[in-house]
């Protein structure tokens, strides 16, 4: 999981369609991080309800220091950041998922 | 009996209640999960479905317990049993933590989305078929499209 944070932070090329929607100005000092739009996983496969006790999926959301991929890397709309979260916080409190490992 | 609001609303609600149990005490399992579900049924609820969900790592230890038997309890009725259920278990010593989620509402909603995809796939004709196309899409084909 520590390699999707290194892949998705890389600098790309300029995509000339995100910078019309970004807020921040190129005034950050050159080089800025550029990610695809890419569509949420949970929308592709239309799930309705994403379920605490599904360990094996919910873990594919947190990485190696247990805590909840943010949405930007894990692509996720709004609803599902949601509902993934709100699973995972219920997950750990029944020890199916940790709230940290070190 | 005095009137008590909260559970006269309605009594169709749906809950699933988790709990984990001792891993020493498994023989006790199925035992503890009768109870827990005559309790529910004695309150006048419904229990939908019950499973145990194994023996399983904890990811962290609780009262000292490295591991635990899961077990699973799906729950339909007013919010009662619920209640009275969550205070046995509170007491009981082999259950080590427990967790009830109300899901109806959740499940409806999942249900209704499910419909309304289901309804946009059937009015849309076969691919193939041939479609009714508005004034621009017939400009494209006389152009030669």
């Amino acid at each position: 999981m520590a390699s999707n944070y290194e892949d998705r932070q890389r600098g790309g090329g300029y995509d000339s369609d995100d910078d019309d929607r970004r807020p921040m100005g190129g005034g950050r000092g050159g080089g800025r991080r550029m990610h695809r739009r890419r569509v949420c996983r949970f929308c592709i496969d239309k799930v309705d309800l994403i379920d605490f006790k599904d360990v094996r999926l919910l873990q594919n959301y947190l990485p190696e220091r247990g805590k909840i991929l943010p949405r930007r890397i894990s692509g996720s709309c709004a609803t599902h950041q949601r509902m993934l979260a709100e699973a995972i916080k219920r997950a750990r409190n029944i020890a199916l998922l940790p709230y940290t490992t070190n | 009996m005095t009137f008590d609001w909260r559970f006269q609303l309605d009594t169709k609600r749906q809950y699933e209640v988790v709990f984990i149990v001792d891993p020493t005490a498994d023989y006790d399992v199925p035992k503890l999960t009768e109870s827990f579900s005559q309790i529910i049924t004695d309150q006048g609820g419904v229990v939908t479905r019950a499973e145990t969900m194994g023996k399983r790592q904890l990811a962290y230890e609780i009262l000292h317990h490295k591991d635990g038997t899961f077990v699973l309890l799906e729950i339909e009725g007013s919010g009662r049993e619920i209640a009275e259920l969550e205070r046995r278990m509170r007491v009981n010593d082999r259950v080590l933590r427990y967790i009830t989620v109300r899901v109806d509402e959740d499940r409806r909603r999942a249900e209704k989305l499910k419909d309304r995809r289901a309804r946009k796939a059937a009015k849309r004709p076969a691919p193939g078929e041939h479609r009714r196309r508005g004034p621009a899409m017939e400009f494209a084909e006389a152009s030669g499209e």
